[in-house]
């Protein structure tokens, strides 16, 4: 009797989990083995032909590998600023409250309204950034033209953007640390720096790992900044593999290919979902 | 003593100073979008301390595009989700955490896949979905991917989780039904996992961006976001001090709320991420 209950409460939610989460996920695969039907001519089933074509094509091999430079670049210092933020936050820090403040101001502002700003940064000449390089001597440079800069700036924004939110994270597993631990430390004579090594990074491990899978979730999931600054140049120089999803989809109107590209960003998080649990102590966050 | 303490001052010091100067680069792109918001053109890119303030920026943002109408269509998107969350979430929540039920632990690992797997990376198939519906450019449409919530699902299953069952079994002798119990002792004792989740969900959708720009093309259904990226594209023409003013308006609502509550943002933040 009560089994029915317990059905019956998760139905609203599983329905809608089906119909948004799962469907989609196998609808997805399915398209990626048929060809994109037009008016004319129906969609057939094509075998593997979207994947082949696919790894002929270069603009996906590009934006792939511009996805590994964005997860290279934004993860290792988004999460190591994290750290400092909380450990300054946590500790005794002058006026602490407001550089949290300052720290996690990004965090809750809309990735659209950002870009505006940063636009304005990076713009040539008048932009701020030239402005204040101009004081060195240091000609203007168009810093989203130019293809060898404009993905390091995407990567700034969103190490900008993070690392306030990961501090969170830390300063709450900082906290249950007890500040007798740090005071045992320093009566045996250890420096701070080995204290932190040796003790306190051991500790966060856990929150490290948690962190280091939102992190690599969301360097495949923000794009938005895309939109406003760049639109994926010049020449797919700074596109992601959302953003060319969402070319291929909306603009080029090629749903086929799009959901073969769909199937690869899915095998990814479906590596790192594997990985997850495979590599992290499970009772940590999920038990 | 003295000879180790003067050094490690000094680093300290540094370290300090490190820190404010991070917290201000941090800051330094809204201090300048309120600059160039609030003086005259002109003054966008020179730094008077003498240029005059003006609010006539803000008057163009708003006159130029509806941002009146990009505001209505935010709340009731943010709000209809928040509350269709709650709803479905409280339900399964509970479920999963007080009810026996065959096939529970297979159907909480699908839950959790929705971790993974969100609406943002399905955007071409929920289309697709959304137009067989008849829903695309429509409010319902933009929110519907977004109701059921693993992670609010996940969040209140742990709290109801710590609840004590003897109160459950108090209630039940006073003769509460299933609905009663949850009701009256599960949601009141989860409050603040409640307003937790509440506000993570509000500043998501609030500053969410790709599928609601997926999914509407008109004015009427245009969320703030995608109504202010509209407004702020280059090819626009719009000046700067202008877009900057329409890009502080869109974000004033959480910005101001955020600085009001800051302690409750930061510790709700806190709360649903250890769980």
């Amino acid at each position: 009797m009560m089994s029915v209950y317990g059905w019956l409460m998760f139905m609203p939610a599983a329905t809608f989990l089906i119909a948004f989460t799962y469907y989609p996920t196998v609808a997805t695969l399915a398209k990626s083995f048929y060809s994109q039907g037009t008016a004319l001519r129906a969609a057939e089933f094509v075998g593997l032909e979207n994947f082949e074509y696919m790894l002929d094509d270069d603009v996906f091999w590009q934006v792939a590998w511009n996805n590994v430079i964005y997860a290279a670049g934004t993860i290792p210092i988004s999460i190591a600023l994290a750290i400092a933020m909380a450990l300054w936050v946590n500790g005794r820090l002058p006026l602490k409250s407001i550089a949290r403040m300052a720290y996690f101001t990004p965090t809750i502002l809309p990735m659209i309204a950002v870009a505006n700003i940063w636009l304005f940064f990076y713009t040539p000449d008048i932009g701020l950034i030239d402005q204040f390089t101009r004081l060195f001597g240091i000609p203007s440079h168009n810093w989203l033209g130019d293809p060898n800069t404009v993905l390091g700036c995407i990567i700034v924004i969103t190490i900008w953007k993070e690392a306030g939110f990961f501090m969170i994270f830390y300063l709450a597993a900082l906290q249950s640390v007890s500040p007798e631990l740090e005071e045992a430390a320093k009566l045996e004579g250890a420096s701070r720096w080995y204290f932190f090594r040796r003790v306190l990074f051991q500790i966060l491990m856990p929150t490290t790992l948690f962190v280091l899978i939102n992190a690599v979730i969301n360097s495949f999931k923000l794009v938005d900044q895309l939109f406003i600054l760049t639109k994926g140049g010049p020449d797919n120089a700074s596109s992601l593999l959302l953003y060319y999803i969402y070319e291929v989809a909306f603009s080029f109107l090629d749903q086929a290919y799009a959901s073969t590209l769909t199937v690869v960003l899915l095998a990814v998080l479906a590596l790192i979902a594997i990985g997850q649990f495979v590599f992290l102590d499970k009772r940590v966050h999920y038990q | 003593m003295s000879q180790t303490r003067t050094p490690f001052r000094l680093i300290q010091s540094l370290e300090y100073t490190g820190a404010w100067l991070l917290a201000i680069l941090w800051l330094s792109p809204l201090i300048y979008a309120f600059w160039s918001a609030f003086h005259p053109a002109e003054y966008a890119t020179r730094f008077d301390l003498m240029a005059p303030l003006t609010l006539e920026n803000f008057r163009t943002a708003w006159d130029q595009a509806p941002f009146a109408q990009y505001f209505l269509n935010t709340f009731i998107l943010v709000s209809s989700i928040l509350l269709a969350q709650l709803v479905l979430c409280t339900l399964a929540a509970f479920a999963f955490a007080r009810i026996e039920f065959h096939g529970k632990s297979v159907a909480f690992v699908f839950v959790l896949l929705q971790l993974m797997i969100m609406p943002e990376i399905l955007i071409v198939e929920n289309y697709t979905t959304m137009s067989k519906l008849n829903l695309v450019d429509t409010i319902t449409g933009v929110g519907l991917p977004y109701m059921a919530s693993a992670f609010g699902i996940f969040l209140l299953r742990q709290t109801f989780k710590t609840i004590p069952k003897e109160l459950e079994d108090a209630a039940r002798v006073e003769g509460c039904s299933l609905m009663e119990i949850l009701l009256k002792v599960y949601v009141p004792l989860a409050r603040p996992t409640y307003i937790a989740y509440g506000l993570v969900s509000v500043s998501y959708h609030w500053n969410n961006f790709l599928w609601p720009l997926v999914i509407t093309n008109s004015v009427d259904t245009r969320p703030l976001t995608v109504g202010l990226a509209i407004f702020g594209a280059p090819e626009s023409g719009v000046e700067w001090s202008i877009i900057t003013a329409g890009t502080l308006l869109a974000v004033a609502p959480l910005l101001i709320a955020f600085l009001l509550f800051q302690r409750q943002f930061v510790q709700s933040f806190m709360h649903a991420g250890i769980k």
